[in-house]
Protein backbone atom coordinates (compact mmCIF):
# COMPACT_ATOMS: atom_id res chain seq x y z
CA UNK A 1 0.00 0.00 0.00
CA UNK A 2 1.79 2.98 -1.31
CA UNK A 3 0.99 6.10 -0.48
CA UNK A 4 0.60 7.59 -3.54
CA UNK A 5 -2.30 5.32 -4.20
CA UNK A 6 -4.34 5.30 -0.92
CA UNK A 7 -7.75 7.19 -1.33
CA UNK A 8 -8.21 10.06 0.80
CA UNK A 9 -10.04 9.70 3.25
CA UNK A 10 -13.27 12.06 3.73
CA UNK A 11 -12.58 14.94 5.96
CA UNK A 12 -14.14 14.91 9.58
CA UNK A 13 -16.72 12.67 11.10
CA UNK A 14 -20.09 11.48 10.49
CA UNK A 15 -22.85 11.88 13.42
CA UNK A 16 -23.05 8.10 13.40
CA UNK A 17 -18.94 7.97 13.89
CA UNK A 18 -19.63 10.35 16.59
CA UNK A 19 -22.04 8.47 18.10
CA UNK A 20 -19.53 5.64 17.87
CA UNK A 21 -17.41 7.18 20.20
CA UNK A 22 -19.50 8.17 22.58
CA UNK A 23 -20.72 4.64 22.66
CA UNK A 24 -17.71 3.50 23.39
CA UNK A 25 -16.29 5.90 26.26
CA UNK A 26 -19.65 5.37 28.01
CA UNK A 27 -19.26 1.35 27.67
CA UNK A 28 -15.22 1.68 28.88
CA UNK A 29 -16.76 3.17 31.50
CA UNK A 30 -19.60 1.12 32.74
CA UNK A 31 -17.02 -1.94 32.14
CA UNK A 32 -14.55 -0.33 34.46
CA UNK A 33 -17.22 -0.01 37.11
CA UNK A 34 -18.43 -3.48 36.73
CA UNK A 35 -14.82 -4.41 36.90
CA UNK A 36 -14.40 -2.31 39.98
CA UNK A 37 -17.79 -3.89 42.49
CA UNK A 38 -15.90 -2.29 45.94
CA UNK A 39 -16.25 1.14 44.00
CA UNK A 40 -20.36 0.92 43.53
CA UNK A 41 -20.83 -0.94 47.08
CA UNK A 42 -18.31 2.02 48.97
CA UNK A 43 -20.63 4.62 46.59
CA UNK A 44 -23.59 2.75 48.49
CA UNK A 45 -22.36 2.47 52.02
CA UNK A 46 -21.16 5.81 52.39
CA UNK A 47 -24.70 8.13 52.15
CA UNK A 48 -26.88 4.53 53.61
CA UNK A 49 -24.51 5.21 56.53
CA UNK A 50 -25.65 9.08 56.74
CA UNK A 51 -29.09 8.14 56.08
CA UNK A 52 -29.45 5.13 58.65
CA UNK A 53 -26.86 6.30 61.06
CA UNK A 54 -26.24 9.91 61.14
CA UNK A 55 -30.28 11.16 60.28
CA UNK A 56 -31.18 8.88 62.83
CA UNK A 57 -29.38 9.89 65.86
CA UNK A 58 -29.94 13.84 65.04
CA UNK A 59 -34.30 13.41 64.07
CA UNK A 60 -34.85 14.74 67.31
CA UNK A 61 -32.14 17.32 67.51
CA UNK A 62 -33.20 19.15 64.13
CA UNK A 63 -36.42 19.59 63.61
CA UNK A 64 -37.89 20.33 59.84
CA UNK A 65 -40.39 22.97 59.06
CA UNK A 66 -42.56 23.11 56.23
CA UNK A 67 -40.03 24.29 53.48
CA UNK A 68 -40.62 23.96 49.68
CA UNK A 69 -41.38 21.40 47.99
CA UNK A 70 -42.70 19.88 51.02
CA UNK A 71 -46.36 20.40 51.96
CA UNK A 72 -46.13 19.04 55.07
CA UNK A 73 -43.79 18.46 58.01
CA UNK A 74 -41.25 15.28 56.94
CA UNK A 75 -38.76 13.31 59.05
CA UNK A 76 -35.22 14.38 59.00
CA UNK A 77 -34.38 11.21 57.01
CA UNK A 78 -36.59 12.43 54.09
CA UNK A 79 -35.05 16.11 54.08
CA UNK A 80 -31.03 14.37 53.73
CA UNK A 81 -32.25 11.88 50.93
CA UNK A 82 -31.60 14.75 48.60
CA UNK A 83 -28.55 16.34 49.56
CA UNK A 84 -27.28 12.28 49.91
CA UNK A 85 -28.41 11.84 46.28
CA UNK A 86 -26.09 15.01 45.94
CA UNK A 87 -23.34 13.74 47.66
CA UNK A 88 -23.24 10.32 45.87
CA UNK A 89 -22.79 12.41 42.52
CA UNK A 90 -20.16 14.56 44.29
CA UNK A 91 -17.95 11.74 45.25
CA UNK A 92 -18.28 10.00 41.97
CA UNK A 93 -16.79 13.07 39.64
CA UNK A 94 -14.39 12.83 42.22
CA UNK A 95 -13.90 9.66 42.18
CA UNK A 96 -13.74 10.35 38.08
CA UNK A 97 -11.49 12.81 38.44
CA UNK A 98 -9.25 10.57 40.26
CA UNK A 99 -9.46 7.85 37.45
CA UNK A 100 -7.99 10.90 34.95
CA UNK A 101 -5.09 11.46 37.19
CA UNK A 102 -4.65 7.92 37.26
CA UNK A 103 -4.96 7.52 33.96
CA UNK A 104 -2.84 10.15 33.26
CA UNK A 105 0.23 8.74 35.47
CA UNK A 106 -0.30 4.94 33.81
CA UNK A 107 -0.38 6.28 29.71
CA UNK A 108 -4.17 5.23 29.69
CA UNK A 109 -5.22 9.04 28.96
CA UNK A 110 -3.15 9.23 26.20
CA UNK A 111 -4.97 7.03 24.48
CA UNK A 112 -8.43 8.91 24.97
CA UNK A 113 -6.01 12.24 24.09
CA UNK A 114 -5.05 11.24 20.74
CA UNK A 115 -8.01 10.33 19.19
CA UNK A 116 -8.55 12.48 15.77
CA UNK A 117 -12.19 13.41 17.22
CA UNK A 118 -12.05 17.06 18.55
CA UNK A 119 -10.54 17.07 22.38
CA UNK A 120 -13.80 18.86 23.94
CA UNK A 121 -15.88 16.33 23.01
CA UNK A 122 -13.95 13.53 23.96
CA UNK A 123 -13.98 15.10 27.35
CA UNK A 124 -17.98 15.50 27.16
CA UNK A 125 -17.58 12.02 26.05
CA UNK A 126 -15.91 11.00 29.74
CA UNK A 127 -17.86 13.17 31.79
CA UNK A 128 -21.16 11.78 30.19
CA UNK A 129 -20.13 8.62 31.05
CA UNK A 130 -18.86 9.67 34.44
CA UNK A 131 -22.55 10.98 34.93
CA UNK A 132 -24.25 7.86 33.46
CA UNK A 133 -22.41 5.78 36.63
CA UNK A 134 -23.41 8.55 39.16
CA UNK A 135 -26.89 8.22 37.78
CA UNK A 136 -27.38 4.25 38.76
CA UNK A 137 -25.66 4.52 41.77
CA UNK A 138 -28.37 6.90 42.67
CA UNK A 139 -31.09 4.87 41.74
CA UNK A 140 -29.71 1.77 43.44
CA UNK A 141 -29.40 4.11 46.59
CA UNK A 142 -33.40 5.42 46.23
CA UNK A 143 -34.63 1.62 45.85
CA UNK A 144 -32.70 0.77 49.29
CA UNK A 145 -34.32 4.04 50.35
CA UNK A 146 -37.29 3.19 49.76
CA UNK A 147 -37.28 0.26 52.04
CA UNK A 148 -36.32 3.11 54.81
CA UNK A 149 -39.57 4.97 54.00
CA UNK A 150 -38.15 7.67 51.89
CA UNK A 151 -40.53 7.64 49.50
CA UNK A 152 -41.26 10.46 47.10
CA UNK A 153 -44.21 10.41 45.18
CA UNK A 154 -43.96 8.13 42.35
CA UNK A 155 -43.39 10.41 39.48
CA UNK A 156 -40.40 12.08 41.45
CA UNK A 157 -38.26 9.12 40.80
CA UNK A 158 -38.58 10.26 36.63
CA UNK A 159 -38.60 13.94 36.78
CA UNK A 160 -35.59 13.69 39.07
CA UNK A 161 -33.58 12.05 36.07
CA UNK A 162 -33.00 15.24 34.45
CA UNK A 163 -32.01 17.07 37.68
CA UNK A 164 -29.56 14.40 38.40
CA UNK A 165 -28.19 14.19 34.57
CA UNK A 166 -27.73 18.34 35.29
CA UNK A 167 -25.69 18.10 38.86
CA UNK A 168 -24.36 14.61 37.71
CA UNK A 169 -22.45 16.67 34.96
CA UNK A 170 -21.40 20.11 37.02
CA UNK A 171 -19.94 17.81 39.71
CA UNK A 172 -18.35 15.62 37.07
CA UNK A 173 -16.85 18.83 35.02
CA UNK A 174 -15.87 20.37 38.50
CA UNK A 175 -14.00 17.20 39.05
CA UNK A 176 -12.44 17.45 35.67
CA UNK A 177 -11.23 20.94 36.05
CA UNK A 178 -9.72 19.86 39.14
CA UNK A 179 -7.63 16.95 37.77
CA UNK A 180 -6.51 19.24 35.18
CA UNK A 181 -4.29 20.86 37.53
CA UNK A 182 -3.21 17.90 39.66
CA UNK A 183 0.12 16.79 38.60
CA UNK A 184 0.45 13.63 40.96
CA UNK A 185 -2.26 10.69 42.55
CA UNK A 186 -0.66 11.97 45.79
CA UNK A 187 -1.96 15.43 45.44
CA UNK A 188 -5.60 14.43 45.16
CA UNK A 189 -5.70 13.90 49.16
CA UNK A 190 -5.77 17.34 49.45
CA UNK A 191 -9.16 17.89 47.31
CA UNK A 192 -10.80 15.79 49.71
CA UNK A 193 -10.00 18.56 51.94
CA UNK A 194 -10.64 21.25 50.39
CA UNK A 195 -13.03 20.69 47.67
CA UNK A 196 -15.31 17.76 48.86
CA UNK A 197 -15.84 18.54 52.57
CA UNK A 198 -16.22 21.97 52.03
CA UNK A 199 -18.74 22.00 49.44
CA UNK A 200 -20.96 18.95 51.22
CA UNK A 201 -20.85 20.54 54.99
CA UNK A 202 -21.36 24.18 53.35
CA UNK A 203 -24.63 23.51 51.52
CA UNK A 204 -28.23 22.67 51.91
CA UNK A 205 -27.40 18.44 52.00
CA UNK A 206 -27.67 18.18 55.81
CA UNK A 207 -30.11 21.44 56.92
CA UNK A 208 -32.27 23.90 55.54
CA UNK A 209 -30.43 27.31 55.17
CA UNK A 210 -32.66 29.00 57.32
CA UNK A 211 -31.44 27.23 59.77
CA UNK A 212 -27.75 28.05 59.10
CA UNK A 213 -28.46 31.57 58.68
CA UNK A 214 -29.83 31.38 62.29
CA UNK A 215 -26.69 30.16 63.76
CA UNK A 216 -24.07 31.71 61.32
CA UNK A 217 -25.20 34.77 58.40
CA UNK A 218 -21.60 34.16 57.35
CA UNK A 219 -22.03 30.62 56.53
CA UNK A 220 -25.42 31.43 55.11
CA UNK A 221 -24.15 33.24 52.16
CA UNK A 222 -21.29 30.81 51.55
CA UNK A 223 -23.56 28.59 51.69
CA UNK A 224 -26.11 30.54 49.34
CA UNK A 225 -22.89 30.64 46.35
CA UNK A 226 -21.74 27.18 46.45
CA UNK A 227 -22.99 25.51 43.49
CA UNK A 228 -23.16 21.84 45.26
CA UNK A 229 -26.49 23.88 47.20
CA UNK A 230 -28.04 24.61 44.32
CA UNK A 231 -27.58 20.75 42.80
CA UNK A 232 -29.05 19.61 45.81
CA UNK A 233 -32.07 22.13 45.82
CA UNK A 234 -32.39 21.12 42.28
CA UNK A 235 -32.67 17.32 43.00
CA UNK A 236 -34.25 18.13 46.57
CA UNK A 237 -37.18 20.10 44.07
CA UNK A 238 -37.39 17.71 40.56
CA UNK A 239 -37.84 14.48 43.35
CA UNK A 240 -41.33 15.92 44.21
CA UNK A 241 -41.88 16.82 40.41
CA UNK A 242 -41.07 20.87 41.24
CA UNK A 243 -38.88 22.90 39.69
CA UNK A 244 -36.39 25.61 41.18
CA UNK A 245 -35.17 28.22 38.83
CA UNK A 246 -32.25 29.89 40.42
CA UNK A 247 -30.93 26.41 41.35
CA UNK A 248 -31.50 25.40 37.87
CA UNK A 249 -29.50 28.10 36.00
CA UNK A 250 -26.65 28.25 38.87
CA UNK A 251 -26.60 24.35 38.17
CA UNK A 252 -26.42 25.74 33.99
CA UNK A 253 -23.90 28.35 34.47
CA UNK A 254 -21.63 26.40 36.59
CA UNK A 255 -21.52 23.16 34.29
CA UNK A 256 -20.77 25.36 31.41
CA UNK A 257 -18.31 27.49 33.41
CA UNK A 258 -16.56 24.29 34.63
CA UNK A 259 -16.56 22.52 31.48
CA UNK A 260 -15.22 25.01 29.66
CA UNK A 261 -12.71 25.15 32.33
CA UNK A 262 -11.81 21.71 31.33
CA UNK A 263 -11.18 21.62 27.76
CA UNK A 264 -9.07 24.90 28.13
CA UNK A 265 -6.73 23.13 30.94
CA UNK A 266 -6.99 19.97 28.49
CA UNK A 267 -5.85 21.62 25.65
CA UNK A 268 -2.62 21.02 24.88
CA UNK A 269 -1.60 25.00 23.47
CA UNK A 270 -2.72 25.69 27.03
CA UNK A 271 -2.55 23.31 29.79
CA UNK A 272 -0.73 19.83 29.52
CA UNK A 273 2.25 21.53 27.53
CA UNK A 274 3.52 23.46 30.63
CA UNK A 275 4.20 20.14 31.90
CA UNK A 276 7.21 17.79 30.95
CA UNK A 277 7.08 14.29 29.82
CA UNK A 278 5.74 11.80 32.39
CA UNK A 279 7.96 9.90 34.88
CA UNK A 280 10.88 8.02 33.21
CA UNK A 281 10.49 9.11 29.66
CA UNK A 282 12.71 10.85 28.17
CA UNK B 1 29.66 17.59 13.99
CA UNK B 2 26.15 19.25 12.66
CA UNK B 3 25.06 18.65 9.33
CA UNK B 4 23.05 21.27 7.48
CA UNK B 5 19.29 20.34 7.53
CA UNK B 6 17.89 18.77 4.03
CA UNK B 7 14.78 20.22 4.30
CA UNK B 8 11.88 19.09 2.72
CA UNK B 9 8.79 21.12 2.12
CA UNK B 10 5.48 18.57 3.03
CA UNK B 11 3.33 19.57 0.34
CA UNK B 12 5.55 19.36 -2.30
CA UNK B 13 4.86 16.21 -5.37
CA UNK B 14 8.50 15.37 -5.21
CA UNK B 15 9.95 15.50 -1.50
CA UNK B 16 13.54 14.79 -0.93
CA UNK B 17 14.04 12.61 2.49
CA UNK B 18 16.53 12.00 5.22
CA UNK B 19 18.67 9.84 2.20
CA UNK B 20 18.38 12.15 -0.24
CA UNK B 21 16.09 9.84 -2.32
CA UNK B 22 12.81 11.36 -3.81
CA UNK B 23 9.46 10.16 -3.09
CA UNK B 24 6.63 11.10 -4.51
CA UNK B 25 3.79 12.71 -2.52
CA UNK B 26 3.59 14.55 0.82
CA UNK B 27 6.39 13.54 3.80
CA UNK B 28 4.84 11.13 6.23
CA UNK B 29 5.95 13.08 8.90
CA UNK B 30 7.10 16.95 8.23
CA UNK B 31 8.75 18.57 11.20
CA UNK B 32 9.92 21.96 10.49
CA UNK B 33 12.09 24.27 13.67
CA UNK B 34 10.46 23.00 16.55
CA UNK B 35 11.82 23.93 20.07
CA UNK B 36 10.13 23.76 22.82
CA UNK B 37 10.48 24.62 26.65
CA UNK B 38 9.34 23.50 29.62
CA UNK B 39 9.14 27.07 31.69
CA UNK B 40 12.87 27.98 31.63
CA UNK B 41 14.73 24.44 30.58
CA UNK B 42 14.39 24.04 26.54
CA UNK B 43 13.92 20.40 25.72
CA UNK B 44 14.00 20.46 22.13
CA UNK B 45 15.70 23.52 19.88
CA UNK B 46 15.15 24.00 15.81
CA UNK B 47 14.26 20.17 15.28
CA UNK B 48 13.97 19.43 11.45
CA UNK B 49 13.28 16.44 10.15
CA UNK B 50 10.94 14.51 7.83
CA UNK B 51 9.94 10.66 7.61
CA UNK B 52 9.07 9.90 3.79
CA UNK B 53 6.38 7.05 3.34
CA UNK B 54 7.35 3.09 3.36
CA UNK B 55 10.52 4.22 5.08
CA UNK B 56 12.01 3.17 8.62
CA UNK B 57 12.99 6.02 10.56
CA UNK B 58 15.55 5.58 13.76
CA UNK B 59 14.93 8.53 16.24
CA UNK B 60 18.09 7.74 18.41
CA UNK B 61 19.24 9.52 21.56
CA UNK B 62 20.32 9.37 24.83
CA UNK B 63 17.81 9.17 28.05
CA UNK B 64 17.04 12.88 28.37
CA UNK B 65 17.40 13.46 24.67
CA UNK B 66 14.29 15.29 23.97
CA UNK B 67 12.53 12.08 22.08
CA UNK B 68 9.44 12.11 24.33
CA UNK B 69 8.62 15.76 24.31
CA UNK B 70 9.06 14.88 20.39
CA UNK B 71 6.04 12.45 20.41
CA UNK B 72 4.50 14.49 22.63
CA UNK B 73 4.72 17.52 20.02
CA UNK B 74 3.59 15.68 17.10
CA UNK B 75 0.58 13.59 19.15
CA UNK B 76 -0.71 17.15 19.93
CA UNK B 77 -0.64 15.66 23.35
CA UNK B 78 1.75 19.14 23.87
CA UNK B 79 0.69 22.30 21.93
CA UNK B 80 3.54 23.26 19.77
CA UNK B 81 5.21 25.87 21.12
CA UNK B 82 7.44 27.04 17.70
CA UNK B 83 7.38 25.76 14.62
CA UNK B 84 5.68 23.42 12.66
CA UNK B 85 4.15 19.62 12.64
CA UNK B 86 2.79 18.33 9.55
CA UNK B 87 1.51 14.81 8.82
CA UNK B 88 0.62 14.29 4.93
CA UNK B 89 0.51 17.67 4.60
CA UNK B 90 -1.75 18.04 7.73
CA UNK B 91 -0.72 20.58 10.42
CA UNK B 92 -1.12 19.48 13.68
CA UNK B 93 -2.36 22.78 15.42
CA UNK B 94 -4.62 23.68 12.14
CA UNK B 95 -5.83 20.22 11.15
CA UNK B 96 -5.47 17.99 14.60
CA UNK B 97 -8.56 15.67 13.40
CA UNK B 98 -7.18 14.92 10.02
CA UNK B 99 -3.69 14.64 10.95
CA UNK B 100 -4.48 12.29 13.98
CA UNK B 101 -6.58 9.75 12.35
CA UNK B 102 -3.48 8.99 9.91
CA UNK B 103 -1.65 8.25 12.59
CA UNK B 104 -1.01 4.97 14.69
CA UNK B 105 0.94 5.46 17.84
CA UNK B 106 2.88 3.42 20.49
CA UNK B 107 3.98 5.42 23.55
CA UNK B 108 6.94 4.82 25.53
CA UNK B 109 5.08 3.70 29.22
CA UNK B 110 2.03 1.17 28.41
CA UNK B 111 -1.37 2.33 27.60
CA UNK B 112 -3.43 -0.29 27.97
CA UNK B 113 -6.45 -0.93 30.24
CA UNK B 114 -5.58 -3.79 32.02
CA UNK B 115 -9.01 -4.89 33.68
CA UNK B 116 -10.29 -4.99 29.77
CA UNK B 117 -9.79 -7.87 27.60
CA UNK B 118 -7.40 -8.39 24.10
CA UNK B 119 -10.33 -7.56 21.90
CA UNK B 120 -12.39 -4.70 24.53
CA UNK B 121 -9.43 -2.77 24.46
CA UNK B 122 -9.25 -2.91 20.84
CA UNK B 123 -13.05 -2.34 20.68
CA UNK B 124 -12.60 1.06 22.53
CA UNK B 125 -9.67 2.68 20.63
CA UNK B 126 -11.40 1.69 17.58
CA UNK B 127 -14.66 4.18 19.07
CA UNK B 128 -12.19 6.87 19.79
CA UNK B 129 -11.56 6.73 16.11
CA UNK B 130 -15.58 6.43 14.90
CA UNK B 131 -15.17 3.11 13.76
CA UNK B 132 -18.53 1.15 14.27
CA UNK B 133 -18.61 -2.29 16.29
CA UNK B 134 -19.01 -4.35 13.56
CA UNK B 135 -16.35 -3.30 11.45
CA UNK B 136 -13.84 -2.64 14.71
CA UNK B 137 -14.58 -6.80 15.26
CA UNK B 138 -13.64 -7.34 11.73
CA UNK B 139 -9.87 -5.63 12.38
CA UNK B 140 -9.35 -6.54 15.81
CA UNK B 141 -9.38 -10.03 14.17
CA UNK B 142 -7.22 -8.89 10.99
CA UNK B 143 -4.87 -6.92 13.33
CA UNK B 144 -4.20 -9.82 16.11
CA UNK B 145 -3.60 -12.48 13.64
CA UNK B 146 -0.67 -10.34 11.88
CA UNK B 147 0.81 -9.50 15.10
CA UNK B 148 0.50 -12.91 16.28
CA UNK B 149 -2.10 -12.95 18.97
CA UNK B 150 -5.27 -14.38 17.07
CA UNK B 151 -5.69 -17.26 19.86
CA UNK B 152 -6.20 -14.49 22.87
CA UNK B 153 -8.70 -12.27 22.00
CA UNK B 154 -10.83 -13.22 25.49
CA UNK B 155 -7.69 -12.34 27.49
CA UNK B 156 -7.33 -10.09 29.99
CA UNK B 157 -4.72 -7.36 29.28
CA UNK B 158 -2.95 -8.09 32.45
CA UNK B 159 -2.27 -11.59 31.86
CA UNK B 160 -0.11 -10.85 28.93
CA UNK B 161 3.27 -11.17 29.07
CA UNK B 162 5.74 -7.97 28.01
CA UNK B 163 6.50 -8.93 24.47
CA UNK B 164 2.50 -9.47 24.08
CA UNK B 165 1.87 -6.22 25.16
CA UNK B 166 3.50 -4.58 22.94
CA UNK B 167 2.13 -6.71 20.13
CA UNK B 168 -1.23 -5.70 21.58
CA UNK B 169 -0.31 -1.72 21.27
CA UNK B 170 1.03 -2.36 18.05
CA UNK B 171 -1.99 -4.02 16.71
CA UNK B 172 -4.38 -1.17 18.74
CA UNK B 173 -2.36 1.06 16.60
CA UNK B 174 -2.93 -0.43 13.19
CA UNK B 175 -6.33 -0.85 13.88
CA UNK B 176 -7.35 2.42 12.28
CA UNK B 177 -5.60 1.91 9.56
CA UNK B 178 -2.92 4.69 9.71
CA UNK B 179 -0.08 5.71 7.51
CA UNK B 180 2.50 6.67 9.69
CA UNK B 181 3.39 4.96 12.78
CA UNK B 182 4.99 6.14 15.59
CA UNK B 183 7.05 4.10 18.63
CA UNK B 184 8.32 5.17 21.36
CA UNK B 185 11.00 2.55 22.95
CA UNK B 186 8.65 0.18 21.79
CA UNK B 187 11.05 -2.18 23.29
CA UNK B 188 12.39 -1.29 26.16
CA UNK B 189 11.90 -3.94 29.41
CA UNK B 190 11.34 -6.80 26.73
CA UNK B 191 13.56 -9.58 26.36
CA UNK B 192 16.27 -10.22 23.17
CA UNK B 193 13.66 -12.51 21.34
CA UNK B 194 10.67 -10.30 21.99
CA UNK B 195 12.57 -7.11 20.77
CA UNK B 196 13.67 -8.90 17.59
CA UNK B 197 9.93 -9.56 16.72
CA UNK B 198 8.81 -6.68 17.37
CA UNK B 199 11.13 -4.85 15.33
CA UNK B 200 10.89 -7.54 12.42
CA UNK B 201 7.04 -7.19 12.48
CA UNK B 202 7.11 -3.43 12.38
CA UNK B 203 9.97 -3.27 9.46
CA UNK B 204 7.78 -5.69 7.60
CA UNK B 205 4.73 -2.69 7.82
CA UNK B 206 6.72 -0.41 6.27
CA UNK B 207 7.62 -3.00 2.91
CA UNK B 208 3.94 -4.62 2.86
CA UNK B 209 1.97 -1.75 4.05
CA UNK B 210 3.95 1.44 2.71
CA UNK B 211 3.99 2.67 6.67
CA UNK B 212 6.29 5.34 7.31
CA UNK B 213 7.97 4.47 10.42
CA UNK B 214 9.49 6.66 13.39
CA UNK B 215 11.09 4.44 15.87
CA UNK B 216 12.42 6.38 18.57
CA UNK B 217 15.42 4.11 20.32
CA UNK B 218 18.81 4.15 22.26
CA UNK B 219 19.75 0.84 21.32
CA UNK B 220 22.02 0.25 18.48
CA UNK B 221 21.59 -2.98 17.80
CA UNK B 222 17.97 -1.55 16.41
CA UNK B 223 18.42 0.07 13.69
CA UNK B 224 20.33 -1.67 10.09
CA UNK B 225 22.35 0.56 7.45
CA UNK B 226 19.96 0.93 5.41
CA UNK B 227 17.33 3.17 7.40
CA UNK B 228 16.77 6.72 7.99
CA UNK B 229 18.63 8.14 11.21
CA UNK B 230 18.09 11.45 12.97
CA UNK B 231 20.41 11.80 15.96
CA UNK B 232 18.92 14.01 18.59
CA UNK B 233 21.12 14.90 21.81
CA UNK B 234 19.89 17.29 24.46
CA UNK B 235 17.27 18.62 22.20
CA UNK B 236 19.07 19.35 19.48
CA UNK B 237 19.70 17.18 15.94
CA UNK B 238 23.21 16.39 15.57
CA UNK B 239 23.17 14.49 12.24
CA UNK B 240 20.06 13.15 10.08
CA UNK B 241 20.55 10.63 6.90
CA UNK B 242 20.78 7.16 6.12
CA UNK B 243 22.52 5.36 8.60
CA UNK B 244 26.20 4.73 6.12
CA UNK B 245 26.03 8.12 5.64
CA UNK B 246 25.72 9.70 8.60
CA UNK B 247 28.78 7.08 9.76
CA UNK B 248 30.75 8.31 6.72
CA UNK B 249 30.72 12.27 7.55
CA UNK B 250 31.81 11.58 11.48
CA UNK B 251 34.35 9.38 9.81
CA UNK B 252 33.83 6.53 11.90
CA UNK B 253 34.01 2.78 12.00
CA UNK B 254 30.30 1.90 13.02
CA UNK B 255 27.07 3.97 14.09
CA UNK B 256 28.41 3.52 17.68
CA UNK B 257 31.67 5.06 17.04
CA UNK B 258 30.15 7.71 15.22
CA UNK B 259 27.62 8.45 17.68
CA UNK B 260 30.21 8.60 20.03
CA UNK B 261 31.82 11.09 18.31
CA UNK B 262 29.13 13.04 17.47
CA UNK B 263 27.74 13.52 21.04
CA UNK B 264 30.55 13.32 23.10
CA UNK B 265 29.68 10.56 25.17
CA UNK B 266 31.86 7.86 26.02
CA UNK B 267 30.50 4.38 26.15
CA UNK B 268 30.32 4.66 30.24
CA UNK B 269 28.52 8.10 30.02
CA UNK B 270 26.56 7.23 27.19
CA UNK B 271 24.10 4.85 28.68
CA UNK B 272 23.39 3.37 24.95
CA UNK B 273 23.54 -0.27 24.23
CA UNK B 274 26.86 -1.30 21.76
Amino acid sequence: MNSAIVKERPAGFSFAQYLTCLNGIVWREGLRFVHQRERFVSALVRPLVWLFIFAAGFRQVLGISIIPPYETYILYEVYITPGLLAMIQLFNGMQSSLSMVYDREMGNMRTLLVSPMPRWYLLFCKLLAGTAVSVLQVYAFLLIAWFWDIEPPPIGYLTVLPALVLSGLMLGSLGMLISSGIRQLENFAGVMNFVIFPMFFASSALYPLWRVQEGSPMLYYICQINPFTHAVELIRFALYGKMNWVSLAVVCGCTAIFMIGAVLAYDPSRGLSRRGPAGGET
Amino acid sequence: MTMKPDVSIAGDKATTGLHGRSYSGEAALAIEGISHCYGPRQALGDVSFTVAPASFTALLGLNGAGKSTLFSLVTRLFGVQAGRVSIFGHDIGQEPGEALRLLGVVFQPRTLDLDLSVTQNLLYHAALHGIDRRGARLRAGEVLARIGLADRPGSKVRDLSGGQMRRLEIARALLHRPRLLLLDEATVGLDVKARADILGHVRGLVIEQGIGVLWATHLFDEIVPSDDLVILHQGRILAKGEVVRVVAEAKARDLHSAFMHLTGTTPETGGAAP
